[in-house]
């Protein structure tokens, strides 16, 4: 079981925790003008890398806030994790994975 | 009893404390400190158990975990427990165990007639059989003849408990290495945890070869010494750890003791892992290498070191390295006969060569074993000359007489936690095994686990003892002795096409038993690399997986048995229902009443009182499950406006409005009612199963969509106790209680909400109905539940006040026709489906979802709709589950058009009424269909209705 750093509670174990999935989705609007094929990728489509990926996370068992990581999931390993509102860490690897 | 193989000294056992158990029926004598498997060496049992396929009789030829062959059946009744390695069972007086997988006994097995059908039983039987002739020739028999022990039937009276814990260094195995590993740590002043699955902590030191280690005995003294004097290490013994998770997690399983539980489990967190794991020897494969009497050389340094046990009178040798004639000085030296060591290596330059053969042991060099004889246990082992590739020569051969064959065909690291880790192995050509090369977690392996042995080896690989050119045939040369492999086996399979290394071993199980192939893996590997001409390294080897050790069901459940294992929630009434006998039954995690039966009623009829009662004079139920957020802030309006399908924003305060909200996907997951109390303070009403999940959901919106809403969501479920109040009389109930609300029609209809005072107790009323009557949804603080309860039970007994139940309730609003989420909708309902087409149309605003009712998939003419369903004959309850299908009946496969989601008889309309999911329900009112269900002979006819069958004007719940 891997450990997160929960911004608010520090860290704790994976269990308390809920994965929202791909985070930094941008929902489309307004709901008269999208098209199908736009809202279904926004609903089904999700980046599915080896490497580093930008995901969502819920501290269920804490706080209850959620938070962004950035997670390598081969490794777990998580090189930062950040708000909701704050801006993308680079990601160094990225090329090199992607 | 006398123990013909006990040495007259030596061995941790305590002489004085003789412990009589029984073996197959047979009573014994051992002494304190023996395991079962050293009691029954030290007492001649020689054939220890049969092989898993062919029942062969087999002895002991471990000492440890990695027994392969001595598998019993501990005890009888609640307290048996199957398939535990008698190597690892610490005898006690009275102990009863029996041999596993034969009968009557290990020594006369009456299944051991398999052992004439192996030529029939290749490698892969098991899946051939699936393919000819038919699986159904062989099912019995194979099910008859599979598996090991017996499950046990009954409970287990044991209890095991858990525990978690954290150390900065966690040393895992109590070896030299383990322990200066551990004081070492200690001493830079780490928080130290040691584990080791023995009863005194030592390794090696306890019953490795004497000599090998600097000062044997005297080391662990000095070294236990320093130990004890470092309040910084906790040491656990007869502790396993057998899974390496992420992040530094461990498992291990520790044995106990005396009164309290028997097994505890252990969660640990680690800063840092140190491996002192120590090696597993490997055995040498030949021609009928399983003979009871083949052991490992380590094995019976273990018996005569640490148990005071001869492993046999009379001991041959065969080794590819320098670790068996350690061994071999030991024997010596506890008074053992040592025949001859049989070398591979044509040339040994071991130091004490000159005092093994003064003590006139025979030396022979460029040798191996190629055959063995005796029955059931060994009396004779064949040798030959072979030649550099482990080929036995032709008219080389020579029998000895003996009755103990040790074999060492090298040492293979215990490696299983590291790899489990998620590190990577390399193979070392001069140790000739799999060693750790990179580590992924802060973790590093030491000592003989990490590869590095306090004395060189000097190991020549020997996978197999090759007797071909003898011609005589590998079918017999045990590569598995837990799973019953052969070499031959082996090459079938290779020929066959499995040459992964993970294929081969499903396809032969090699590696797959209790001791998942500890001794075998390894020269597995070796056959294989073998016969396919590629290096070990490229071979590589199989997933290293948890458990290392067999852990006991009851270890992982621990005390989430019973009540504890899914703790339900009480109701703040649960005392009262208790003393009204309610049946209480599990609904969503809550202990909730279903019906209350009066002194012997049955269920229906209890049903049909609670529905009459409540549909004439007044009932009341312990509604507390009932969902409720606090929504609360600015743009409160704005966040539920989004949240429902319906508009929300029109909702004046005062006001309750039924809503339902859907997920992105368009598929309805929850409905309730609404009340919004004040311009910028809503309360979302959700389904009792549903509070937790809905609270989250609003929350993923607020915090990672919509951050610029100022709004606040709060669950106070269980913060306010809720009692329902129903029926013609629910006013004339409630007026007695002294509010100080207005409860007149007029003042107070139906769909809104007021909140009060009940002398200094605050109350919230929302005038909301589930049954179709008049009815309260009465809310005071969660701690008055209770008393408020007892009161409206008191001042509502001329009433005839009836206490009732969720499943009372649900016949009602099926007469009712109102839907309950996930009974009435599925994975595929989307609003428009529930009769929400209009509302959603009328709404200009976007809300969560709304999109996706808007696909070609939401606009199917065929989308199936929810309706009322009236059986034809007025009787027959129409099946829940049951299938729509034509009217004209046919023979099945028909293709459905829905099914029946709710059905029940209607004790108030005295007939039967039913809703269903059916395609364009809503076109085709009126028309007739056939309800298709295993539970009726016939399809039962039925006609597509409204869906409100009691009082379809509502003229009840507005009086």
């Amino acid at each position: 079981m891997i450990k997160f750093d929960c911004p608010f509670c520090g860290k704790r174990d994976e269990s308390e925790f809920r994965c929202g999935g791909q985070a930094h989705i941008v929902r489309p609007g307004p709901h008269n003008e999208v098209s199908d094929s736009t809202w279904s990728e926004y609903l089904f489509m999700r980046d599915n890398p080896k490497g580093w990926h930008r995901e969502r996370w819920l501290h269920l068992q804490g706080c209850r806030q959620w938070f962004n990581v950035v997670r390598h999931t081969v490794t777990h390993e998580v090189r930062a994790v950040y708000g909701m509102t704050a801006a993308l860490p680079p990601i160094e690897s990225e090329a090199r994975s992607g | 009893m006398k123990q013909p193989f006990r040495l007259p000294h030596g061995g941790r056992i305590d002489r004085n404390r003789p412990l009589q158990f029984t073996f197959d029926g047979v009573q014994y004598t051992g002494y304190a400190g023996d395991t079962l498997a050293s009691a029954l060496l030290a007492n001649g049992v020689r054939v220890t158990g049969r092989s898993f396929k062919y029942h062969r009789p087999r002895g002991l030829f471990g000492a440890s975990f990695e027994e392969p062959n001595t598998l019993v059946q501990l005890e009888t009744g609640a307290l048996t427990e199957p398939n535990l390695k008698a190597t690892q069972i610490d005898l006690k007086d009275g102990m009863n165990a029996r041999a596993v997988n034969c009968w009557p006994s290990a020594r006369f097995d009456l299944m051991g007639v398999f052992r004439w059908f192996k030529p029939f039983m290749p490698s892969g039987f098991y899946y051939k059989t699936f393919i000819w002739p038919s699986w159904r020739v062989f099912e019995g028999f194979i099910r008859a003849a599979a598996g090991l022990g017996k499950s046990p039937v009954e409970a287990d009276p044991d209890r095991y408990d858990k525990r978690n814990t954290s150390a900065s260094v966690v040393v895992v195995g109590g070896g030299p290495h383990g322990l200066k590993a551990a004081i070492n740590a200690a001493e830079s002043g780490h928080d130290v945890l040691l584990l080791d699955d023995q009863r005194e902590l030592g390794g090696s030191l306890l019953h490795g070869a004497e000599g090998t280690n600097a000062g044997g005995t005297d080391e662990l003294g000095q070294l236990t010494q320093q130990l004890r004097c470092l309040p910084n290490i906790r040491a656990l013994t007869r502790s396993t750890v057998f899974g390496y998770y992420d992040d530094n997690h461990l498992v291990a399983v520790q044995m106990l003791s005396g009164p309290g539980p028997r097994q505890r489990l252990w969660h640990i967190r680690a800063e840092e892992v140190v491996l002192a794991t120590g090696a597993i020897e490997r055995p040498i494969v030949f021609p009928n290498n399983d003979r009871p009497g083949v052991m490992l050389a380590s094995a019976a340094l273990r018996y005569v070191r640490a148990y005071g046990v001869a492993p046999g009178r009379k001991v041959v040798i065969a080794t590819n390295n320098d670790s068996a004639y350690d061994a071999a000085i030991t024997l010596l030296q506890a008074g053992i006969e040592v025949l001859a060591i049989l070398d591979a290596r044509p040339t040994s330059d071991f130091s004490a060569m000159g005092k093994l053969r003064d003590a006139g042991v025979r030396l022979e060099g460029g040798v191996a074993p190629t055959n063995s004889s005796g029955s059931p246990a060994l009396t004779r082992v064949e040798w030959h000359r072979i030649d550099g590739s482990g080929k036995a020569q032709p008219g080389t051969g020579e029998w000895l007489p003996c009755d103990c064959l040790l074999v060492s065909g090298g040492w293979n690291p215990s490696v299983h936690l590291f790899s489990q880790s998620g590190g990577s192995l390399r193979f070392d050509g001069e140790l000739q095994g799999f060693v750790p090369a990179r580590s992924v977690q802060r973790e590093r392996s030491v000592g003989a686990a990490n590869g590095s042995f306090d004395q060189t080896l000097n190991v020549q690989p020997l996978w197999s003892v090759d007797v071909t050119a003898l011609n005589r045939t590998p079918r017999y040369s045990w590569v598995d002795l837990a799973s019953d492999v052969t070499e031959g086996d082996l090459q079938l399979a290779i020929q066959e096409g499995f040459s992964s290394v993970e294929h081969l071993k499903r396809y032969t199980t090699t590696g797959m038993m209790t001791d998942q192939g500890k001794t075998s893996n390894v020269n597995a590997i070796g056959v294989l690399s073998g016969i396919l001409g590629r290096p070990q390294s490229e071979v590589g080897t199989t997933k290293f997986r948890p458990p290392f050790n067999p852990v006991t069901f009851g270890a992982v459940v621990g005390q989430q048995l019973g009540p504890y294992y899914h703790p339900l929630r009480l109701l703040p009434t649960n005392d009262q229902q208790q003393a009204l006998k309610a049946a209480m039954e599990d609904y969503g995690g809550w202990s909730r009443p279903a019906y209350v039966p009066l002194k012997g009623e049955s269920e229906r009829d209890a049903i049909v009182r609670e529905v009459n009662a409540l549909r004439t004079g007044v009932g009341i139920i312990d509604y507390s499950p009932l969902g409720k957020i606090l929504v609360q802030g600015p743009d409160a309006e704005t966040l539920v406006q989004r949240m429902y399908v319906n508009s929300m924003k029109t909702l004046k305060p005062g006001f309750c409005r039924y809503g339902v909200m859907i997920g992105e996907d368009g598929i309805v997951f929850d409905d309730g009612v609404l009340t919004r109390w004040d311009q910028t303070t809503f309360q979302v009403g959700t389904t009792s199963g549903q509070a937790e999940r809905v609270t989250e959901w609003l929350e993923e919106w607020l915090q990672c969509e919509w951050m610029d809403l100022d709004v606040i969501v709060e669950p106070i479920t269980t913060q306010w106790s809720v009692t329902m109040v129903a029926g013609p009389n629910a006013r004339r109930l409630l007026e007695r209680l002294g509010l100080d609300i207005d409860l007149s029609s007029a003042a107070f209809p139906h769909m809104t909400a007021r909140s009060g005072l009940m002398g200094d107790m605050p109350v919230r009323i929302m005038r909301v109905s589930f049954t179709g009557e008049l009815s309260y949804e009465v809310s005071v603080p969660w701690s008055c539940g209770a008393a408020f309860w007892d009161r409206l039970l008191s001042l509502g007994a001329d009433l005839g006040v009836t206490p009732f139940g969720l499943e009372s309730l649900m016949v009602m609003r099926i007469e009712k026709g109102f839907l309950h989420v996930g009974t009435d909708t599925d994975g595929s309902t989307m609003p428009q489906d529930i009769g929400f087409a209009e509302i959603m149309a009328k709404k200009a605003d976007d809300f969560v979802g709304r999109r996706s009712t808007m696909t070609p998939e939401g606009r199917r003419r065929d989308r199936r709709q929810l309706v009322g369903l009236a059986p034809v004959d007025g009787t027959t309850v129409l099946p829940i589950g049951g299938h729509i299908v034509d009217q004209k009946f046919r023979a099945p496969p028909h293709k459905t058009q829905g099914y029946v989601t709710s059905s029940v008889w209607s004790p108030t309309l005295g007939r039967a009424v039913a809703m269903g999911l059916v395609e364009a329900g809503r076109e085709r009112l009126g028309e007739t269909i056939n309800v298709y269900s295993v539970d009726h002979e016939r399809p039962v006819a039925a006609r597509i209705v409204e869906m409100t069958a009691f009082d379809p004007k509502g003229e009840r719940l507005h009086a």
